[in-house]
């Protein structure tokens, strides 16, 4: 059986989590489109965010949720090995500027 | 020792045939390249050069042939999709499967099983009547049918109601049929290199050569080559070759686990599926209890067992057949799914001129086998997609056109 530690319950059996997929960030914010190209270049970005995937062979940043506690933490994960490297809190990852579409 | 025995033996009129010809070496030019030496790779170069008449190509399989998720599928042939896209591009694989072993002169052990989807919950009756009506209406042998259908045409089941999930009825597909997966890529192989196609085992791509904006051929451990047209057939490493290309794709790889048992006796005639126990079940020529389940809860590339699968698979088959209890494992195996969002295939062109892709084939790919290399040679011929791929372009998701056939495709995800 599988360990992860959970970043605030610590080690636990891995069948209490769920992957949430890849750390992704929506397109910026933007004006309403203004010509069909415009329209065109919002839609490609949100295709991107919504469908798209790395999907890498090697070390992957993904979102994780232990469900008995509804807790959604950041873990790093070698998808060669089968192995997680890192887990910590998603703040460590949020409270840099990032353009994540919410303006700030 | 028999005298006359070894007389034969030796004498050199009498030598074995080899089933495949002599490998050519390694040219530095071809028309075609396709990477991939599985059954999709295989049967589309077997139809470029039977149908379409280009026979210069190269088939490029990193490991040794059908080495990847042709030999670690379930060997499940059916059509009972749910969309009308999926329904016929499926249909169209399974007539080709039906006269395939005498086309391809060997023998694939194809067996027309029929194939029950077990409905346990109101929501999924409503469903299978939901694809019995689609599949009836396209002209594909798909019925909804009740207890008592099941019972006579699998009495083995438990259709008690002392179960957790009892049994209500079922989705039916009489056309259900399993095959010897290895055969059909041997056969293909067989078939292209007779017309001249290359197969170049051993042989991994490190990397794709762009000229403005259209591919011109490939890096490989064995050196460069160039090429006028590259195919990539790689289900399981879509992802990482595509983005040699510089391509990005809408595929998540996750491995699907399964699993079979000692040999029993013929006692299982039809394909057992259960959506809601996440199971599916079939028996093998030689007896073996071919199941498997839903795909692994992460992505990854690592094709290990793990001991949850096999217990979580063996609840739901025990609540199927109690009388299994005493059964044992043989062996497990894991394969690398390409999952896309939407539970279809991706196929046809890409943004790269003159690179075309064949990825997305989840826990689907082995029932497509005949009709990808079909329609994908067709493509590549072309340079267009025919109407029954159009709908499976990597650019559907560019245009918000998913085929969703989540309800169908496989179990419990």
């Amino acid at each position: 059986m599988k360990i992860i530690h959970c970043p605030l319950n610590g080690p636990r059996n891995a069948q209490e989590f769920v992957c949430g997929g890849e750390v992704k960030f929506p397109p910026a914010e933007s004006a309403a489109p203004s010509d069909a190209a415009d329209l065109e270049e919002n839609t490609r970005g949100w295709v991107d965010y919504i469908f798209m995937e790395e999907n890498r062979a090697g070390v992957v940043r993904e979102w994780w949720c232990h469900v008995a506690s509804g807790y959604w933490f950041i873990a790093e994960r070698d998808t060669i090995s089968d192995t997680f490297l890192r887990t910590y809190p998603s703040q460590e990852l949020m409270n840099r500027p990032v353009n994540n579409g919410t303006g700030s | 020792m028999p005298l006359g025995l070894l007389k034969y033996g030796l004498r050199k009129k009498y030598q074995g045939r080899r089933y495949f010809p002599a490998a050519a070496p390694l040219r530095p030019c071809y028309d075609v390249v396709i990477i991939g030496g599985g059954g999709h790779g295989l049967a589309c170069a077997y139809y470029l050069a039977r149908d379409w008449g280009i026979r210069n190509i190269a088939v490029l399989e990193k490991g040794w042939l059908a080495s990847g998720n042709t030999a670690r599928n379930t060997a499940i042939i059916r059509s009972n999709y749910l969309t009308p896209e999926g329904a016929l591009f499926y249909e169209e694989s399974l007539e080709l499967y039906r006269s395939l072993a005498n086309e391809l002169g060997i023998n694939l052990m194809y067996s027309e099983r029929g194939h029950l989807t077990l409905a346990h919950t109101d929501a999924a009756i409503r469903t299978s009547r939901w694809r019995a009506e689609v599949n009836k209406h396209l002209g594909i042998d798909s019925e909804l049918v009740g207890v008592d259908e099941i019972r006579r045409l699998c009495p083995q089941l438990d259709l008690s109601d002392k179960t957790s999930y009892p049994i209500l009825g079922a989705l039916y597909h009489p056309p259900g049929a399993i095959a010897r997966h290895d055969a059909v890529a041997w056969g293909y192989a067989r078939g292209a290199m007779e017309r001249g196609v290359e197969i170049h085992q051993q042989t991994e791509v490190t990397g794709i050569t762009i000229e403005h904006g259209r591919v011109t051929g490939v890096e490989t451990n064995r050196g460069r080559i160039s090429a006028g047209k590259v195919v990539q057939a790689v289900a399981g490493m879509s992802s990482v070759l595509a983005r040699m290309a510089g391509l990005k794709l809408p595929i998540r790889s996750i491995p699907l686990q399964a699993c079979v048992s000692e040999p029993l006796k013929p006692f299982l005639d039809p394909i057992i599926v259960s959506g809601s126990l996440h199971v599916y079940v079939s028996q093998s020529a030689r007896g073996e209890l071919v199941m498997g389940g839903s795909t692994d809860p992460y992505p990854l590339y690592s094709t290990r067992s793990t001991l949850d699968f096999t217990e979580g698979l063996m609840g739901p088959m025990l609540e199927l057949f109690p009388f299994l209890r005493h059964a044992k494992v043989l062996r497990q195996w894991g394969g690398i799914a390409d999952m896309t969002p939407d539970f279809s295939p991706i196929m046809g062109l890409t943004p790269v001129k003159n690179y075309y892709i064949d990825a997305g084939w989840g826990t689907w790919g082995f029932k497509a086998t005949p009709v990808s290399g079909k329609r994908m040679a067709e493509t590549i011929a072309n340079d267009r997609a025919p109407e029954l791929l159009r709908p499976f372009e990597l650019a559907r998701f560019d245009r918000l056109q998913q085929v969703g056939e989540r309800g169908a495709a496989s179990v419990g995800h």
